[in-house]
C-alpha cells in the first residue's frame, strides 16, 4: 500500500486492558456497597492530599513549573514524529534496540520474543502502566514465561490475583491488615508471626524478592520519560526495585507509550520537580535512574525499547482530547477526585482509573468501545482534578467534549431516543426563549399540588428518580421571579424594563 | 508497511491540523541565592527528613568519620577511583593507608576490569562512594558513575551506603544541579534510603535499596 | 451603574426570592437594575450533558438577551451560570462554526459577574453590615461551590461578605472544598455516587450545628437542601444573596424558605 502523505486517515484505536466491561454507574453501585473499600480509599486519599498540598505550597514557582510542563508537552505532541525519529537515532547510536508496536498484541509478541531469545523463562518487572495496559503478564504466562512484579503494591495485587485500582499505588484499596493476610496466605516464605505494620510488611517483601533480583537475567520496565536529544530513558521510583531491575540483569526490555518523550535534558528539571510532589507528596522520590543505551561495564548489555502506539495516535487525532496524552501518570487527579474516592479504581474497568482514566480510556479505544462511553459521565465536573494536574490537563473540558462525542455518536442510530434525549430537546426549546420559559413557569405552581401539604416532592419517575433517591425537591413557588418582576416593573415582553420602584424583599412570593 | 512507518504515518495524520508548538515559558527558578552555609543547612534538613543520617565535617575529618560509620561493617566495597585518603583511618586488619585499589580483608574494590559478582556484592555489608552533585532543596544526591562513585550496582546491593558530598558540589535547586551533570552517563538520583508509600500511602523507609544511608558533607 | 440581572432559570423558576434579594442589594447601593426579558438559561445543563447542538439555541438566546449597550454590567446570583456564560458560550458558538456569535458571546461574558465578584471587585463592598445594613442573627455554615471556587476563582469573596454581616455566627464547614455531588445530570446518571458525596456533605453540615448552609449557587443549595430534607435534618439552605439582603427591619424570611425547602410547614 502506498502512503497518502498529508491525507488524514481514520484513527486506529487501541486494545488491551482499556475497557469498562460494565457501565460505570453499575460498577460504581457495586463498589459503593463495599464499606471496607470506602474506608481504605478515604483514608489513603486524604493522607496523600494533605502531603501533596504541603510540598506543593513550598515551591514559590509551582504555577510557573506547571505552565512550563504544559507547554513542553504541547510541543512534544506537535512535534511527535520528528522527536520520535530523533530519539530513535540517539538511542540506537548508543547501543539500544528500538521496536515499534502498533497495538497491545504486537507489543506482547515483541516482548515475549525478546525474552525467548535469551532462553529465560522468568523475568522481574518494575511497575509499568504500559505493560499493565497491554496485559503483558497474562500473555507471558500463556507463553510459559513467569513475570514477577517487584513493586510492593504490584506484588500485593499479583499475590492476591487481584487487579490494580490506582496507577501509583495499585493496592490502594487494601489496608495493612488485608495486606498482611495476603502475604501470610500467598508467600510461602512469610513469617507466620508477621504483623500488619507497614515497615514489617515492607521487610517481608524485601526478603521475598531478594533472590529474584539477584538472579534475574531479564527485566521488563516502563519509563517515565524519554529524552529525544540524547536517547535517555528515566524511571522514577521509591523502593529500589526499579534500580535492581534496571541495573542487575543482562537484558532490559522497556515498554513505553510514544507520548512519553521530552525534547531534551533541560526539560527534565521541570518534570522532576512536578512529578514527585504531585504523586507521592514528596520533595523528591527516593530513586530515579537514567540510562542512555548501553554503558560498557555498568548495567544491562542488551537494552531494548518497545515504542507503543495502541490508540495514542487516535487520541492525538482528537484536537480537544489530545492533551490527555500530556499525562505523566502522577495520580494527583484521582487522589483529589470525589468520585474516585468513593468508587475506587476497579469501577472504571480500564488500567487507567479516575479522572484521567475517564478521558484517556475512551480516547484510546474510541467512545463506542464496550462501556467506555459511560466513563466521561463519571464526574460531577467539580474541577478538582484540573487544579491538581501538574501539566494542567483540562480534564473537565475533555470530559464534556467526550460526552458530546458520545451523544453525537448515538444520534440517529437508535430506534427510539432516550429519555435524556427527549428531555434535552424539550429543555432546549423551553430554555431558548424568555417567553417560552415564562409559559413553562406558569405551569410550575401545579407542582405545589403534586408536592402536597409538606411542600416537598419525594418521588419522581424515570431518570429523575435518580434525584429523588436521596433528595427531596422543594415545591415550586407560587410565582416565578419573571412574573413578579413584570407585575412590579411592567411587562417583561417589552424588552429591557427599568424598575419603577425600589424592590422590597419578601413582599410577595408567599402564597 | 513496517510498524514503524505505520505508526509514524498515523501520528502525522493525527497532526494534519498542524497544531502549533508553543514557546515554552521558563519563568520558574533556575538559580538560587543561598551561600554555602545555607545550602548545607538545607540539604541536612531535607536528608534528615528522609531518615538519612548526616554529618557535616571538615575535609580533614572525613577519614575518621568514614571509619566510625564502617565500625560495624564486616566488609565494605569501594569503587576503584575513590579518594584513598578517605579510607586512611579504617582498620582493615592490615596496615592502614594502602591505596584503595589494593583491597584488604574487609575492603573489596570494584574495578572496571574486575567487577564483583552480584552474589559477592550481596555478601558485603556496606559501600562507600563519592557523589557528583547534590540538590539542597530536595535532599537529592546524584551519582553519575564516575570512577569515585563506581558502577550503579555497588551502591545498590549492599545494605548500607556511605556517601560523601563535597560542600562545593551542593546546588540549591534541581535546575542548577542538572546543569552540572552530563545526562548521557548512567545516573542515579538518591533522596534518602529506599522507601515505600504503598501501604495506605504512609511512607516507611527501607525496602530493596540500601536501608541505611549515611551522608558525610565535607567542607 | 445600570446593572442587568441574569436571574438564571433555576432561581427564576424555583427561588424567586434569591433574585429579589439580589435586586434589593444592588438598589440599596444606589444602582439601577434592569431585567432583560428575553433571558432564560445559560445552557450549561445541555453542554455538560453532551448536548452541544441543543445548547446552541439556548446560548444564542442568552447572547441576544444580554448583547446590549443598555447596561454597564450583568450579574447573576450563581457561580456556575456565570462560569458557563464566560467559558462555555464562546466554545458552543465555536463548535457550530458561528464566529459572529462567538465574538458576541465573548463580549457578553466579559461584562458578566457573579454576585460576590460584582459586590467586592466592582462595587467595593467590604462591610455588608455597614454598606448594606445586612443583619442575620443565625448560626450559618457556608459551602463554596466548585464552579465559583475553581472556574471563577472567587477565593474568599463570599466568605468575607458573610463574615461582615451583623449578628451572623459563621461556622466553618469541614471539607468545605469538596463537591456536594450535584453536577447537573450527574446527580441522576450517577445517582449512587452523587448520593454518597451528598451524604458526606450533609454530615459535615450537621456537624457544625448550623441552622443553615449558605452558598452562591442555587442549584447546589437545592441539592444539599434536598438531601438535608430527606434526612429529616432541621438544617436547611439559603442563598447568600438573601442573607446579604436581610436587615433588622426586614429580616430574611427564613421560615418561608425553610418551609418550602424542607416541608417544616406541616409542623
Ligand atoms: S492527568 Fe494530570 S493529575 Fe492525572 S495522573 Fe495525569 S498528570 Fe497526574
Amino acid at each position: 500500500m502506498s502512503t497518502f502523505l498529508g491525507m488524514p486517515s481514520l484513527p486506529v484505536f487501541g486494545s488491551g486492558n482499556l475497557h469498562a466491561a460494565e457501565s460505570f454507574p453499575k460498577a460504581a453501585h457495586r463498589e459503593l456497597g463495599n464499606a471496607q473499600l470506602r474506608a481504605n480509599l478515604g483514608h489513603a486519599t486524604h493522607t496523600i492530599r494533605d502531603k501533596r498540598l504541603q510540598v506543593v505550597s513550598e515551591l514559590p514557582d509551582w504555577e510557573q513549573l506547571r505552565d512550563a510542563g504544559s507547554a513542553i508537552k504541547e510541543n512534544v505532541m506537535a512535534r511527535l514524529p520528528e522527536l520520535l525519529e530523533q530519539f530513535e537515532a540517539n538511542f540506537t547510536a548508543r547501543g539500544g534496540v528500538i521496536h515499534w508496536a502498533r497495538d497491545a498484541d504486537e507489543a506482547n509478541a515483541i516482548v515475549a520474543g525478546l525474552i525467548r531469545d535469551t532462553g529465560e523463562t522468568e523475568v522481574v518487572k518494575v511497575k509499568s502502566m504500559a505493560t499493565q495496559e497491554i496485559g503483558l503478564n497474562e500473555y507471558l504466562e500463556e507463553q510459559g514465561i513467569a513475570a514477577f512484579e517487584t513493586d510492593l503494591a504490584e506484588l500485593i495485587v499479583q499475590l492476591d490475583h487481584d487487579k490494580p485500582s490506582h496507577i501509583l499505588v495499585p493496592a490502594i484499596h487494601k489496608n495493612r491488615t488485608q495486606i498482611r493476610d495476603i502475604f501470610l496466605r500467598e508467600m510461602p516464605d512469610a513469617d507466620p508471626e508477621l504483623t500488619d505494620s507497614p515497615a514489617v510488611l515492607a521487610m517481608a517483601a524485601r526478603a521475598h524478592l531478594r533472590r529474584k533480583f539477584l538472579t534475574a537475567k531479564v527485566a521488563v520496565s516502563g519509563a517515565n520519560f524519554a529524552l529525544a536529544d540524547s536517547g535517555t530513558l528515566a524511571v522514577v521510583e521509591s523502593e529500589g526495585n526499579g534500580r535492581m531491575c534496571l541495573t542487575l540483569p543482562e537484558t532490559l526490555i522497556t515498554v513505553m507509550g510514544v507520548e512519553k518523550l521530552l525534547p531534551g535534558w533541560r526539560d527534565l528539571e521541570v518534570f522532576m520537580q512536578l512529578l514527585p510532589r504531585s504523586s507521592t507528596g514528596e520533595r523528591m522520590n527516593p530513586y530515579t535512574s537514567l540510562w542512555t543505551g548501553v554503558t560498557e561495564g555498568d548495567g544491562p548489555r542488551n537494552v531494548h525499547l518497545v515504542l507503543l502506539d495502541n490508540g495514542r495516535s487516535a487520541a492525538l487525532a482528537d484536537e480537544m482530547g489530545r492533551s490527555a496524552l500530556h499525562c505523566i501518570r502522577c495520580s494527583a487527579c484521582m487522589n483529589v477526585c470525589p468520585v474516585y474516592e468513593r468508587t475506587g479504581g476497579h469501577a472504571y474497568g480500564s488500567t487507567y482509573p479516575g479522572p484521567i482514566g475517564a478521558i484517556l480510556s475512551p480516547l484510546l479505544t474510541g467512545i463506542e468501545a464496550e462501556e467506555n462511553s459511560s466513563l466521561p459521565y463519571a464526574s460531577s465536573l467539580c474541577g478538582a482534578c484540573y487544579d491538581a494536574c501538574p501539566v494542567k490537563i483540562n480534564i473537565p473540558d475533555i470530559l464534556v467534549h467526550l460526552r458530546s462525542k458520545d451523544v453525537d455518536s448515538k444520534r440517529g442510530t437508535k430506534k427510539l431516543p432516550s429519555q435524556m434525549d427527549v428531555g434535552m430537546k424539550a429543555a432546549s426549546w423551553a430554555l431558548s426563549s424568555g417567553k417560552r420559559l415564562g409559559l413553562v413557569e406558569k405551569g410550575l405552581p401545579l407542582g405545589r399540588l403534586a408536592a402536597g401539604p409538606d411542600k416537598k416532592i419525594s418521588k419522581l419517575p424515570g431518570i429523575a428518580a435518580g434525584w429523588t433517591q436521596s433528595r427531596d425537591i422543594p415545591a415550586p413557588p407560587p410565582e416565578s421571579f419573571r412574573s413578579w418582576w413584570a407585575r412590579e416593573h411592567g411587562n417583561p415582553n417589552d424588552g429591557v424594563v427599568p424598575p419603577q420602584e425600589t424592590a422590597t424583599q419578601g413582599k410577595e412570593g408567599q402564597a | 508497511m513496517s510498524a514503524r512507518e505505520d505508526i509514524l504515518g498515523r501520528i502525522r495524520s493525527a497532526l494534519s491540523d498542524a497544531p502549533a508548538a508553543p514557546p515554552v515559558p521558563r519563568e520558574y527558578r533556575t538559580t538560587s541565592e543561598l551561600d554555602e552555609e545555607a545550602l548545607i543547612l538545607l540539604l541536612v534538613d531535607r536528608l534528615v527528613d528522609y531518615k538519612a543520617q548526616v554529618s557535616v565535617v571538615p575535609a580533614a575529618e572525613v577519614p575518621a568519620r568514614v571509619a566510625e560509620l564502617l565500625a560495624e561493617a564486616r566488609s565494605y566495597v569501594v569503587p576503584a577511583g575513590l579518594d584513598a585518603g578517605w579510607l586512611a583511618a579504617v582498620d582493615d586488619g592490615t596496615s592502614t593507608g594502602r591505596a584503595a585499589g589494593a583491597g584488604t580483608e574487609r575492603r573489596r574494590v570494584d574495578a572496571a576490569g574486575a567487577p564483583l559478582g552480584v552474589a559477592e556484592l550481596d555478601g558485603i555489608d556496606a559501600v562507600v562512594t563519592a557523589s557528583a552533585v547534590a540538590v539542597a532543596e530536595t535532599g537529592t544526591i546524584i551519582l553519575d558513575g564516575s570512577p569515585n562513585q563506581g558502577r550503579r550496582a555497588i551502591s545498590l546491593v549492599p545494605d548500607h551506603h556511605i556517601c560523601i558530598v563535597a560542600a562545593t558540589d551542593i546546588a540549591g535547586i534541581l535546575p542548577e544541579a542538572l546543569r552540572r551533570i552530563d545526562g548521557i552517563r548512567p545516573l542515579t538520583m538518591i533522596s534518602g534510603p529506599s522507601a515505600t508509600s504503598d501501604i495506605e500511602l504512609e511512607r516507611v523507609e527501607g525496602v530493596h535499596g540500601p536501608r541505611r544511608l549515611d551522608v558525610i558533607i565535607s567542607r | 451603574m445600570r446593572i442587568a440581572l441574569f436571574a438564571t432559570c433555576i432561581v427564576d423558576a424555583m427561588y424567586p426570592r434569591t433574585a429579589q434579594a439580589t435586586v434589593s442589594i444592588l438598589e440599596r447601593l444606589g444602582h439601577e437594575v434592569v431585567f432583560p426579558a428575553g433571558q432564560a438559561c445559560c445552557g450549561q445543563m445541555h453542554v455538560n450533558s453532551g448536548y452541544l447542538k441543543e445548547a446552541v439555541p439556548v446560548v444564542a438566546n442568552h447572547v441576544a438577551a444580554f448583547d446590549s449597550a443598555d447596561y454597564d454590567v450583568a450579574v447573576a446570583p450563581s457561580g456556575s451560570c456565570v462560569a458557563s456564560v464566560k467559558h462555555q458560550h464562546p466554545m458552543v458558538a465555536r463548535s457550530c462554526g458561528d464566529t459572529a456569535l462567538e465574538a458576541r458571546a465573548t463580549a457578553v461574558g466579559a461584562k458578566t459577574y457573579e454576585l460576590s465578584e460584582l459586590l467586592v471587585d466592582v462595587l467595593g463592598v467590604t462591610d455588608a453590615a455597614a454598606q448594606l445594613g445586612s443583619y442575620f442573627p443565625h448560626r450559618v455554615t457556608y459551602h463554596p461551590s466548585c464552579h465559583g471556587m475553581r472556574l471563577l476563582r472567587l477565593g474568599d469573596r463570599q466568605a468575607r461578605l458573610l463574615r461582615s454581616v451583623a449578628g451572623i455566627d459563621l461556622a466553618e464547614l469541614p471539607e468545605a472544598d469538596q463537591c456536594c455531588g450535584f453536577g447537573g445530570t450527574f446527580s441522576m446518571k450517577n445517582a449512587d455516587v452523587s448520593s454518597a458525596m451528598l451524604a458526606d456533605k450533609t454530615a459535615n453540615i450537621r456537624s457544625t450545628g448550623a441552622a443553615l448552609c449558605t452558598g452562591g449557587d442555587a442549584s447546589c443549595l437545592m441539592h444539599i437542601g434536598g438531601g438535608l430534607s430527606r434526612e429529616g435534618s432541621a438544617a436547611t439552605t439559603l442563598h447568600l444573596a438573601e442573607i446579604l439582603a436581610s436587615t433588622l427591619e426586614a429580616p430574611a424570611s427564613v421560615t418561608g424558605d425553610v418551609r418550602v425547602t424542607t416541608g417544616k410547614a406541616s409542623r
